[in-house]
């Protein structure tokens, strides 16, 4: 039910982004979505991708700080209000979102998120019918 | 007391350099005959084939083996002492808990004669018992609180142990008592002019403020006349170390031309840090001190790791106690930040505790503005979590773990693994961009 996510630690300086592009693009991974915050000093790149272990293991023998995390993949209808009522669900059940990020994947919209607790999620997911994409999702 | 007189020790600060050197060998020679009551010397010479009556004249001092901080933390905490311990009456202490700290025992006189030797010090340069004397200094285990107190006191001031910190009521105390002098670390001294000015107090005009003592941190002569312009004062040189017994062991007189160290009290050596011979005179060394008027735990030759130059030995205060220039840098890698004393040890120490940190670590030391700061740059080992908040916990812990241990609060930097330069043999883990030794 959930998906790998890569977790990439990059500090606030120039040359640190293009980096860690770089490894993964000549190993052909193909970066579907993908997001970072400003901070002052450090942040957390954050990417879904075709073949996250590969790149996974790609960074980590180039000495980046990186971690693969299970994340949640929400698929909506692509029209207005279909995320408030995903999210409204998960909220009434008293779950906590980490964080949360959203891209188009074949016409439909993916709600990318971190909970907690993560099971009682999933119970909510498969109790409302709530669609969820897998890892093959990403790899067509 | 002849407050019109410039010395308060005429029959000491006026000594001839043949007098002083006369008096030298008499008191060296009777400091290595008590010495023989501590077992650490004792020890010491039968293992070098030494004896007392081997020590003749003041050049023979070179036969006796250096004293270091290494011999302090291995015969913690008494192992120095020449007197009974129920003798003693107050211990000092470094800071830190990285190894043994060092521990210096003093008896009554001991008290006594660094109380007179601080008080000979602000007396010199110009204070007299109608002065009100601020000690803005840390008290507790910094020698610099009790000693400039005791010595304040000696001198017949009145005598003010505000201490460091809360500087509103610091400039408070400065107006209302009538603050004529002040103790202080120099990067404190410019923090209470900042708060001064916050205040809309002009020192010059709302304040009676005239001289400064300022020492235990290095300082350009650049931030000192910054301090006497912004002040409108006086701001003279004070160096002292726990090891000696605090502050007193040198101070500038008017002159402002380097620190008269008391060689009533010290035998002043200039060796080469590498190869521990005597400099020649003018060229900058490691300072190396014997006390000579110390009864509860005298050291011969210490090493204090201080880098100076003798500057002469006449001046026109009428002294002939050597001048030293001000310190020009360490031959150890001890850091001195805001008046503490700081090892890269004691920080490494800490850090290695925390398993998400690489071994690898960078400490920079800067001005920004009238402080100075220390960052502390720690490599993640791997990344254990993807919360922000986990990453800002971590750094907070280290924070206060490290506060801890140095007593003052870094910038600790979370950084990217290998980002550090890595260099071959020794890595570079300090790297001071403060202009403090010019």
């Amino acid at each position: 039910m959930t998906i790998k996510q890569l977790s990439i630690f990059i500090e606030n300086k120039s040359g640190t982004l293009i980096k860690v592009l770089d490894l993964l693009s000549k190993e052909s991974i193909q970066i579907i979505a993908s997001t970072i915050a400003d901070t002052t000093e450090f942040g957390i790149y954050r990417v879904i991708c075709n073949e996250p272990t590969k790149a996974y293991n790609i960074l980590k023998d180039n000495n980046i700080n990186v971690q693969l995390t299970d994340v949640l993949g929400i698929r909506i209808k692509d029209k207005p209000g279909m995320a408030a009522q995903a999210i409204d669900l998960i909220s009434k059940a008293g779950i906590d979102i980490s964080y949360m990020y959203t891209f188009l994947l074949n016409g439909e919209g993916i709600l990318i998120m971190r909970t907690n607790p993560c099971d009682k999620t999933k119970e909510i997911i498969k109790q409302n019918n709530i669609g969820f994409i897998t890892e093959n999702d990403l790899q067509k | 007391m002849d407050t019109k007189s410039e010395y308060l020790h005429p029959e000491m600060e006026t000594l001839s350099i043949e007098d002083i050197r006369k008096l030298q060998l008499e008191r060296l020679k009777a400091t290595i005959n008590h010495c023989m009551n501590s077992e650490f010397y004792k020890k010491r010479f039968a293992e070098n084939g030494l004896k007392p009556e081997d020590i003749k004249t003041l050049d023979d001092l070179k036969k006796i083996p250096f004293t270091t901080k290494q011999d302090l933390r291995d015969n913690y905490p008494f192992g120095l002492r020449s007197i009974e311990l129920k003798d003693c009456v107050r211990l000092h202490s470094s800071s830190g808990t990285t190894g043994n700290p060092t521990v210096i025992l003093h008896s009554q006189k001991d008290l006594d004669e660094w109380a007179n030797a601080v008080a000979r010090c602000l007396w010199m340069v110009g204070l007299r018992p109608d002065d009100v004397f601020q000690n803005s200094s840390g008290y507790g285990m910094f020698t610099g609180g009790l000693g400039f107190q005791y010595g304040a006191e000696r001198l017949g001031m009145l005598t003010v142990p505000a201490a460091a910190g809360n500087t509103l009521r610091q400039i408070k105390f400065i107006k209302d008592f009538g603050t004529t002098a002040i103790h202080a670390v120099p990067s404190y001294v410019t923090r209470i002019k900042e708060v001064m000015d916050q205040q809309g107090i002009d020192p010059k005009k709302d304040t009676k403020l005239k001289i400064l003592a300022i020492g235990a941190e290095p300082h350009s002569e650049a931030q000192r006349k910054r301090i006497e312009e912004m002040l409108g004062v006086k701001a003279y040189n004070s160096f002292g170390m726990s090891e000696m017994c605090g502050p007193g062991v040198a101070f500038e007189c008017k002159e402002q031309n380097g620190l008269h160290f008391w060689e009533d009290y010290y035998i002043v050596e200039i060796v080469n840090p590498e190869t521990l011979e005597p400099v020649p005179e003018g060229e900058i060394g490691e300072l190396v001190l014997t006390t000579i008027n110390r009864e509860a735990m005298p050291l011969l030759r210490y090493r204090t790791r201080d880098l100076t130059r003798i500057l002469g030995h006449d001046c026109p205060c009428g002294r002939h106690h050597v001048r030293l220039d001000r310190m020009k840098g360490r031959s150890d890698d001890m850091m001195v930040l805001r008046g503490v004393n700081i090892f890269p040890i004691q920080i490494e120490t800490i850090l290695m505790q925390f398993k998400e940190l690489s071994t690898n670590y960078l400490i920079t030391l800067t001005t920004d503005g009238d402080n100075d700061n220390m960052t502390v740059e720690v490599e993640l080992e791997d990344l254990f979590t993807d919360d922000y908040t986990q990453l800002e916990k971590l750094t907070k812990d280290i924070t206060r773990a490290l506060k801890d241990e140095i007593l003052l609060t870094p910038h600790v930097k979370l950084i990217a693994k290998g980002t550090l330069p890595v260099s071959e043999g020794k890595a570079v883990r300090v790297v001071d961009k403060r202009k403090v030794y010019e």
